[in-house]
């Protein structure tokens, strides 16, 4: 009686393995997922304007960045403007004024922009909830202050006509189809980053700290630098997505180091979906398209995204993706 | 011989293969002239641009009978949001996939210098009536396609300064936002102060933006200076005017000056708190009968009175149509050619012409905001105190840094 439960059992769990087996591969395997969509990136550009793919790829990126700070750290940064306008300022500069190539201007930025996370991170991993908001605020906000000044933005006129400077110095970049994709391959590095950090032991340490940072402490962990180590990540991806948009429009303005932009960020990643993989990007192009599309009939395009927000919030409350994924995921445990 | 005169019919070959090249390149392209407006339709600067240049435009094309030399006018019209990336990024679609030949830029001057860089790049002809900043005629200049039309910062700082330097208005104190726009207005203002005998008494920065104005109008109250020069623009203007009015600084003799300021300004301020402010303008609906008969038109489409950004876009579609058909092409380099050597003359400009560097040099009014009691109603808020000749208002190409321009002229006066 018993052995033949203890049978039964067994090949339960064999069958309930063998078909989760058969299933992970066809709907879960991100693998296939990635290549799909890696396709569709490579091949879109010949149908849409190339410009505006690149553009939604910077924001993705953007958006993906700063998703792992807060969908994986549970920490709300009100400051990733910071990073994101000041590496382009920064990149700026490089191409412009010191000649440096393509990925070296970008490579100064990206690093400027860790630097700049490290000093922000260090203070404002002190507090919070609110208080970590407020502070990574009143940190952009001071480096807001700083771009108006400093004689190098251009204040208000921004830095224009900066040179698509050749890959290596070799590639030529000038052409939109070649700086596009330039753009979409560090899209893709800086995806797959996230995608290691978040699925590694570090990841699942973060995601810890997340649910329950004393016990996390309790049990070893030094929260503190786990979170700086997110930030200063989060930055330097940040930064490398603005650095990035330099080669695409060839300007820097004050627009990306407003507190408006952190604050389109966050609107990008809830609105994708937090804690997910594909939800920033999804909510990036969405936010992107809408503003670009909106741009041509009027002046409605602010109302759209504010209802479009409100719409979300209210029926999606996980994010577009998020909520997709555990419908989906409710669906399937039910049958 | 034989191969003498085979060289000869090739020659003759190229030249006619070249001449009807030339023919080919002329001509109106893709039998259309595409007008694309990127402006500020929702934002800071919506009410003194917006749809209200959109309806300006349309009334310029209007007049044109919606087309020219056969082929029709189309108008498209984007909102930049603010923000230089959305801005360029529509530029670069009209110029690479919608054929547009004219770019009409509105308010922000951070938008409105990256679209003078990628039309230049593009070959797409560019008129700028909303941003300010000098730089589009200096070093950002780009002669050959883009062109300043309505006003920049140099015309209303320096246009006021001068004139009220002359009215014997001779020691200044500045209130200036502290950061690169509000110096260079600063700067053009104190110079022209100076140069015509006046004294700069001293000056303060104010953060921008700035809530609070009272302890930088306490300091300019105290200095004794004879106008308070108001070197900020948009809602820094409005506070220090509705502040300085608190204090009662019109009231205790001194003048205040804006550097900056718009006809929708003074109606978002009421003339309670702007009276008596003294500014320079490039347009003003009631300057004369032409102008008056014009903006009455614009106000039965648009319900108000047009701002002199409206009535520079009107004029600089006008006349851009008007050299596309004198010069038989869209080509944008023609057209821009031609209008320099067209005088420039309608509702809205008086005594324009198109400079080498791309500025529109245009006489300005000089002009100050009338009491409540003087106003007759809505939108009656200025008197003209005198007009401002162009060649006074605006910076000179000599002293400009447009070097493409001085060095077409050099080369012009060497050619001759």
């Amino acid at each position: 009686m018993s052995e033949t439960s203890v049978k039964r059992s067994g090949e339960l769990s064999d069958a309930g393995n063998a078909e989760a087996q058969s299933r992970t591969p066809l709907i879960a395997d991100l693998r296939l997922w990635a290549l799909i969509g890696l396709v569709f990136l490579l091949v879109i550009p010949h149908f849409v304007y190339p410009v505006m793919v690149a553009k939604v790829l910077c924001f993705a990126l953007f958006a993906a960045a700063f998703n792992l700070l807060l969908g994986f750290a549970g920490l709300l940064s009100f400051g990733h403007a910071a990073f994101f306008g000041f590496s382009a300022y920064v990149t700026g500069y490089c191409l412009q004024s010191l000649g440096l190539t393509a990925e070296l201007g970008i490579l100064v930025g990206t690093a400027t922009a860790a630097l700049l996370g490290l000093v922000m991170g260090l203070l404002a991993i002190r507090r919070q909830g609110i208080y970590f908001a407020m502070i990574t605020l009143a940190l952009s906000q001071m480096v807001y202050f700083a771009c108006i000044q400093l004689e190098f933005t251009g204040g208000e006129d921004g830095m224009q006509g900066i040179p698509r400077r050749p890959l290596f110095g070799l590639i030529d970049m000038s052409s939109n189809m070649s700086v596009y994709y330039l753009v979409l391959a560090v899209f893709c590095i800086g995806v797959f980053i996230v995608y290691r950090a978040v699925h590694s032991p570090f990841g699942q340490v973060l995601k810890s700290i997340r649910e329950n940072e004393p016990r996390a402490i309790s049990l070893g962990y030094d929260a503190d630098r786990y979170k700086l180590l997110a930030f200063v990540l989060s930055a330097a991806l940040a930064g490398l997505a603005g650095s990035t948009k330099v080669m695409v429009f060839q300007l820097a303005s004050l627009t990306d180091v407003q507190w408006q932009m952190s604050g389109e960020v966050v609107l990008m990643a809830v609105l994708g979906g937090i804690g997910t993989m594909l939800g920033p990007i999804v909510g990036a192009s969405i936010i992107v398209i809408l503003q670009n599309e909106l741009a041509q009939i009027g002046s409605i395009s602010t109302i759209v995204q504010g209802g479009v927000f409100v719409f979300c919030v209210l029926l999606f409350r996980r994010g577009i993706v998020g909520e997709i994924g555990y419908r989906w995921k409710s669906w399937r445990g039910r049958s | 011989m034989k191969l003498m005169k085979t060289i000869l019919m090739a020659g003759a070959a190229t030249a006619l293969a070249t001449a009807a090249n030339a023919q080919d390149g002329g001509g109106i392209s893709n039998d259309a002239v595409k007008i694309g407006m990127i402006l500020d339709m929702s934002g800071a600067y919506s009410a003194l641009d917006g749809q209200g240049s959109v309806a300006a435009v349309e009334m310029a094309i209007e007049e044109m009978g919606g087309e020219v030399n056969g082929a029709p006018v189309e108008l498209v019209s984007a909102d930049h949001q603010n923000k230089a990336d959305i801005g360029s990024n529509i530029a670069r679609e009209w110029a690479d996939q919608e054929n547009v030949d004219l770019i009409l830029g509105g308010a922000n001057s951070g938008v409105g210098i990256a679209l003078q860089e990628i039309t230049s790049e593009k070959g797409v002809a560019y008129i700028n009536n909303g941003a300010a900043s000098n730089s589009l005629t200096n070093e950002s200049c780009a002669p050959e396609t883009g062109l300043h039309w309505t006003y920049d910062t140099d015309a209303l700082s320096n246009g006021t300064a001068v004139a009220m330097v002359k009215e014997g208005n001779e020691s200044w104190y500045f209130i200036t936002a502290d950061y690169t726009f509000g110096h260079n207005l600063q700067k053009t203002a104190e110079n022209a102060v100076k140069e015509n005998g006046g004294e700069v008494v001293g000056s303060v920065a104010a953060p921008f933006p700035t809530q609070d104005f009272s302890s930088f109008l306490l300091q300019a109250q105290g200095s004794g200076a004879q106008v308070i020069g108001l070197a900020n623009a948009g809602t820094d203007t409005q506070n220090s005017v509705k502040q300085a009015q608190e204090f009662g600084i019109v009231q205790g003799g001194q003048k205040l000056a804006s550097l900056l300021l718009f006809l929708t300004d003074v109606d978002a301020l009421g003339l309670d708190a702007a009276q008596g402010l003294t500014l320079t303008t490039g347009f003003y609906w009631d300057q004369d009968e032409q102008a008056r008969e014009w903006s009455a038109k614009f106000e039965e489409k648009t319900g108000s009175k047009p701002t002199m950004v409206q009535a520079g876009m009107y004029s600089s579609a006008l006349q851009y149509l008007k050299a596309v058909e004198a010069a038989g092409t869209d080509d944008s380099k023609q057209v821009i050619a031609q209008l320099k050597t067209m005088p420039i003359e309608d509702a809205f400009a008086r005594n324009g012409k198109v400079r080498a560097d791309g500025l529109m040099e245009h006489d300005m009014f000089l002009a100050q905001v009338k009491t409540p009691d003087e106003s007759e109603g809505k939108w009656d808020y200025y008197n003209i105190i005198r007009t401002i000749p162009g060649d006074q208002a605006f910076q000179s190409i000599e002293d400009g840094s447009c070097e493409a321009a001085k060095e077409m002229a050099s080369g012009g006066e060497q050619s001759n």
